[in-house]
């Protein structure tokens, strides 16, 4: 005869993750590798983002790329294709990149020390919030050829962001975008985002991002 | 959002208290949910029936306990209730809140035999 008893738990159901995430955390911490997790979604300009990044910083220090998407490696490709290493993580059915990927990501990537971590996640703007991967800092990408009001329908993500981008400026003045309610909503959900205007095919803009990577580079 | 990969960690958790605690079925679990946590309770008791399927929680009842969203206000100096991230005060209207409480997702307890 088994009896039914009570057992206390107490445990966050994310909690094996943010494990995973602490030990990424602490290897970027000691190799000094800036890790950023690039989270928008699909067809903001992530990859064309990057891929005008690497050329223009990949004198300067090493970069490696982590990429994710549910199918194919054709960004992995792209990205290849400016010469740095990148990795492609077919995420399947999946919604999101977690830690314990990025923890294998890095045993086979191998990034050099004090070096650049791109993580392009899944073009995805609701799960992708809540799984820390180890990052120094979550960057939202919102082009302006979408509603100026998603940071208030995906709160989540512009909550756990430290920048957002609005990328594509240079077609402003084609559009009705208002940037100034898209910063105001921005800032409702999370106060301190900072927010960073450019065109990563223009290049209006770029200098800006370099410099706010630099300046976490040390 | 990924309500089904929440249940696979519900269960994975389940099955490595089952070893540590010696128990072989659960009949209920208490989860501790806030309305910031991104959680859509009714995907969550979709995924969860089909995710413990033929596992220890097969049948297993999900109680949810739902815990309160709560802010400090800085511009009132004081604790108030929210029900999302872009809420402003409800007393004064500002967007000065820092989130206190209510992204919970967490197993409280289980009840097993």
């Amino acid at each position: 005869m088994s009896q039914s008893r009570m057992v206390q738990i107490e445990q966050d159901i994310l909690g094996k993750n943010n494990q995973y995430a602490a030990a990424n955390r602490q290897l970027f911490q000691e190799r000094q590798i800036l890790a950023l997790n690039l989270v928008s979604s699909p067809g903001s300009g992530k990859t064309s983002l990057l891929t005008r990044s690497i050329d223009d910083l990949k004198g300067e220090l090493p970069i490696t790329v982590i990429e994710g998407d549910q199918q194919t490696a054709n960004d992995a490709d792209r990205i290849r294709e400016t010469g740095v290493s990148a990795l492609q993580i077919n995420t399947g059915k999946g919604c999101h990149l977690d830690a314990h990927m990025i923890g294998h990501a890095m045993e086979s990537l191998q990034p050099a020390d004090n070096s650049l971590l791109f993580i392009e996640n899944v073009g995805n703007l609701v799960c992708p919030a809540a799984f820390d991967l180890g990052e120094a800092h979550k960057v939202a990408i919102l082009s302006v050829t979408e509603g100026e009001d998603k940071p208030l329908k995906y709160p989540d993500m512009f909550h756990a962001a430290d920048l957002m981008i609005l990328n594509k400026t240079d077609l402003l003045p084609y559009l009705d975008f208002d940037v100034n309610k898209c910063i105001e909503f921005a800032r409702r959900v999370n106060p301190d985002i900072e927010v960073l205007q450019l065109s990563a095919k223009s290049g209006e803009g770029m200098d800006a991002w370099y410099q706010w990577i630099r300046s976490r580079m040390v | 959002m990924h309500e089904m990969s929440i249940c696979e960690g519900i269960l994975q958790v389940m099955e490595e208290q089952a070893t540590a605690q010696q128990f072989s079925r659960v009949k209920s679990v208490w989860l501790e949910i806030g309305p910031l946590a991104g959680v859509e309770l009714e995907a969550l008791r979709f995924g969860f029936d089909v995710v413990t399927r033929n596992s220890l929680a097969d049948g297993a009842v999900l109680e949810i306990i739902e815990m309160p969203g709560t802010a400090w206000c800085l511009e009132c100096s004081k604790s108030v209730p929210i029900r999302q991230r872009f809420d402003a005060c409800p007393d004064c209207g500002s967007f000065q809140l820092q989130i206190t409480g209510g992204d919970e997702l967490r197993i409280k307890e289980l009840e097993v035999e």
